[in-house]
């Protein structure tokens, strides 16, 4: 096999404060390959790429272009080397079309012609297979043309290497599959692909080696033919780990939460709920599909008394009373009043669910500080809750009083988990709870979710990882646009049929909302 | 490759966040910064006014500690400043900047004032000071509140509220004395048969004691209590406050009742304890110095004693020095500016550090 080496990084290092991003980082990038980069949140692998990107510049080590040595400090320095990366957040201006973000900031000492760009793009588009139309605007644009914007962006720049920083995690599997197509033909045009993920799956049938970060170091680069899945996790982790998930069948389940037809507008008048009717029962997890910004956040803020909603009914069946209340458009003061046992894992843990600068005893107090007469504040119920915490679901802190931003993403959620379970809920609603944990955390959340199943708990759970919601639930409800598409059974589902649940029945008018609200 | 010779330059350094001090290094840190800023302005001092910067700074130490009067001075300022700063506390804890606390406590003097000078003589003294007392209090937290309910109704911005009522009040107070002074001076002269009872014969005894006892109070009530708790919840994350369940807008316009109750309060303790007349310059700017006061204690008021009691070091010290040697008052805020740039400047290398780029490894 010809291999030309396009970029090599030799002894990289990379610190920010006391946090050692990258040590000792030695990666090579041969032309005409496209190369993984699997890790856990945290493991360095953004950081790593952003320095090839020119985002921050290395502390030690070399970056050897094409066999020169190259310092690129900006950007800018990286299209010169012909590096380009595309972020997870899109950096487009939105009344402006395809073509004239691509042409943004491109100064090349030609003049400018936008109906050259059109053509040219229009030729790059054809090139590789992209399904572009130049002149459209990004803000009437679906989340994978803006994507799509955004590779070409960095094609037209002249790019020979690019990096693509998780690309398929806003994407539906049909889109996944086209990215995918296109990136195999820009890998036989010569072009060298650096994909950042830490999808296993996509791993395998995309790429042709795949480097492993843990912990900010490279352990290992290999063919990706020639391993395994429980391999590449075992690297990554660090030792062994079943990725089994336990689905037990529900026991006697009842009707816990009824809502029927909630609609919902937000504060520009665009409908974000519609019509939406659907029945959590105890013992069960309920899973909610959906492409990001389709309505989740609205309906669990809804139901919890964050979000107004303009009609329809949030039935709620108390387990103690056998009584029914209804939630609709009460505060979440006096939904506690009424003895409804709702907890809510937000997902904005560190602004909406927790304050990062209070330390674990004071964010498991605020579920509880309002307990007694007394105007001053007992702290010491909450400080032997969060040593039961810290305890029981191992956060790693040096102790109960540090500030929870100071925490990673694992251990900052094991908090919020374990305070919302603390207070024993009948009803548990999570949004994307295992958003940035490490595989270790994300198991020991689902354990904890199916443990609360058990017990009796409805359990409403809002995920993006397919693969897991299949695993997972009893019931998928699968939500696009604010509207419910379907409602599938969790062990018969096809990963596909959600794919398709995700994205279908929705013209065109809705489609361009549902975008703009992604965006927000 | 193309090539540039330009970017062949490796940055020099980078700064990097620290996540963590120890309380030794922050104060070593604090210490260096107070003494370069005492060198840098003694250069500066000595590079204008070719004299000793030592003499100066001896001066300016007299001051302040030179008699048991200026002493006196000095603790008096150290009571109002510190007052006001333990007013605006709670509010801007809250992320609420009330920039009003000039206004508020103008306003609270001006109460006082108004009762002394219309039921002064007509009611025993003793019920004077409880109707000072009471009115004082509730005019600066009905100054305090007009914003807060607007910005609870309409969010309208509270900074520039505030700081509009400032003027509204400034305004009050010149027409009252306009009323009140009938000799045409313009000048309210002192009523000092009315006000606040005198303690050991002073004028200022009552206000350290009152505001010893509110800055113990502040601090427990911060800390401890479950409105305080509130208070840093809203102020860290409203987005929290409301998904718990608390009532945001009810923190808001209480809290704010409060931080206008305390500049009030301080209202009261000027007019009717020290000044016993009141002006437009009563406060004398002293609500926007609490401000400095209170962020730089970080709002923990009993740092704020630390901070307040600096700057009122610095105002005085500098003060003196401009009498003694006859220079412009101009050089004394020259020299409290360098030293609060080089204080609140330190700040930075508390929370960041500058690494350098280490020598180059040999590869191969």
């Amino acid at each position: 096999m010809n291999k030309e080496v396009a970029i090599e990084l030799r002894r990289i290092t990379k610190t920010f404060g006391n946090v050692v991003a990258n040590k000792d980082v030695d990666l090579t990038v041969y032309k005409g390959e496209i190369l993984a980069i699997l890790g856990e949140n945290g493991s360095g692998k953004t950081t790593l790429m952003n320095m090839i990107a020119g985002i921050y510049y290395p502390d030690e080590g070399h970056i050897i272009v094409g066999g020169e040595e190259a310092v690129i400090k900006s950007p800018k320095d990286a299209f010169r080397y012909k590096i380009g990366m595309i972020h997870q957040h899109f950096k487009l201006v939105d009344v402006f079309t395809a073509s004239e973000n691509v042409i943004l900031g491109v100064n090349d000492g030609s003049k400018y012609r936008l109906s050259d760009v059109n053509e040219r793009v229009a030729a790059i588009a054809e090139k590789y297979g992209f399904i572009i139309n130049p002149k459209k605007k990004i803000h009437e644009m679906s989340v994978s043309e803006k994507q799509t914007v955004e590779i070409i962006k960095v094609l037209y720049r002249g790019a020979d290497i690019l990096i693509l920083d998780e690309p398929t995690a806003v994407l539906t599997p049909q889109e996944t599959e086209k990215l995918f197509a296109v990136l195999r033909k820009m890998k036989e045009d010569g072009k060298s692909i650096i994909i950042i993920t830490h999808k296993m799956h996509e791993v395998l049938s995309i790429s042709d080696r795949v480097a492993v970060l843990r912990k900010g170091e490279h352990i290992a680069t290999v063919n990706t033919a020639e391993t395994s899945e429980a391999e590449l996790t075992e690297m990554m982790v660090g030792k062994k780990i079943s990725l089994n998930i336990n689905r037990p069948e529900p026991k006697n389940p009842c009707e816990r939460l009824v809502v029927s037809n909630i609609s919902s507008v937000d504060s520009e008048g665009v409908q974000v709920l519609d019509d939406i009717s659907f029945t959590a029962f105890s013992g069960e997890i309920l899973g909610i599909a959906g492409i990001a910004g389709s309505g989740q956040r609205e309906l669990l803020e809804s139901i919890a008394g964050l979000y107004p909603i303009t009609s329809g009914e949030i039935m709620y069946n108390n387990p103690a009373s056998g009584e029914m209340e209804n939630l609709r458009n009460k505060t979440p003061m006096q939904i506690r009043d009424l003895g409804v046992r709702l907890s809510f894992v937000p997902e904005d843990r560190l602004g909406m669910g927790l304050v990062g600068n209070m330390g674990i005893t004071d964010n498991i107090m605020l579920r509880s500080y309002t307990k007694g007469k007394s105007m001053f504040l007992d702290r010491i119920p909450p400080k032997n809750l969060a040593k039961e915490i810290i305890k029981s679901l191992e956060v790693s802190t040096p102790d109960e009083e540090t500030p929870v931003r100071r925490l990673s993403g694992g251990n900052v959620q094991k908090v919020l988990v374990g305070r919302e379970i603390a207070s024993a809920p009948s009803v548990l609603m999570a949004a994307y709870p295992v958003r940035g944990l490490d595989i270790n955390s994300s198991y020991m959340i689902y354990n904890l979710l199916t443990q609360q199943k058990e017990n009796g708990v409805a359990v409403i759970f809002v995920g993006e990882d397919l693969d897991v919601l299949t695993e997972l639930c009893d019931r998928i409800l699968v939500i696009n646009g604010g509207k419910i598409t379907g409602i599938l059974d969790g062990r018969t589902a096809k990963k596909e049929e959600i794919g398709l649940l995700m994205t279908k029945h929705v013209s065109s008018a809705e489609a361009k909302e549902d975008e703009s609200n992604a965006e927000k | 490759m193309q090539k540039n010779e330009n970017s062949r330059h490796e940055p020099l350094f980078h700064i990097a966040k620290r996540s963590s001090v120890s309380m030794k290094k922050a104060i070593a840190v604090r210490a260096i910064a107070i003494v370069a800023a005492l060198l840098v302005a003694g250069v500066f001092i000595f590079a204008i006014t070719k004299r000793n910067p030592i003499e100066i700074y001896k001066q300016m130490f007299l001051g302040v500690f030179g008699s048991a009067h200026r002493i006196t001075k000095a603790l008096k300022s150290l009571a109002i400043l510190l007052c006001i700063s333990l007013a605006v506390t709670p509010a801007f804890k809250m992320k609420f900047w009330n920039c009003g606390a000039e206004g508020q406590a103008l306003i609270g003097g001006l109460a006082c004032a108004a009762c002394m000078f219309y039921i002064g003589g007509s009611v025993p003294k003793w019920l004077l000071v409880i109707i000072m007392t009471v009115t004082s209090i509730l005019a600066g937290a009905i100054w305090a509140v007009i914003p807060a309910l607007f910005k609870a109704k309409w969010n309208t911005n509270e900074t520039l509220f505030t700081l509009m009522m400032n003027y509204v009040a400034t305004s009050l107070v010149a027409f009252f004395i306009k009323c009140w002074a009938k000799d045409g001076s313009g000048i309210l002269r002192p009523m000092t048969e009315y006000g606040l009872p005198q303690l050991a014969n002073t004028d200022y005894l009552l206000a350290v004691i009152v505001v010893t006892l509110l800055t113990v109070a502040t601090y427990i009530y911060m800390k401890y209590s479950k409105h305080g708790y509130e208070i840093t919840v809203v102020g860290e994350s409203e987005n929290t406050a409301r998904y718990i369940g608390i009532n945001v807008k009810k923190v808001i316009i209480r809290t704010m009742l409060l931080s206008g109750a305390i500049c009030g309060l301080c209202g009261l303790l000027l007019v009717g304890g020290i000044d016993k007349t009141i002006s437009t310059e009563t406060i004398g700017g002293q609500g926007f110095t609490a401000i400095m006061v209170s962020w730089l204690g970080k709002f923990n008021p009993i740092f704020m004693i630390l901070t307040s009691f600096l700057i009122v070091f610095l105002q005085v010290g500098t003060k003196q020095v401009s009498t003694s040697f006859r220079i412009d008052t101009s050089l004394a805020d020259i020299t409290t500016a360098i030293i609060l740039f080089f204080i609140i400047g330190c700040e930075f290398f508390i929370n960041y550090k500058i690494m350098f780029r280490k020598k180059e490894k040999e590869v191969k």
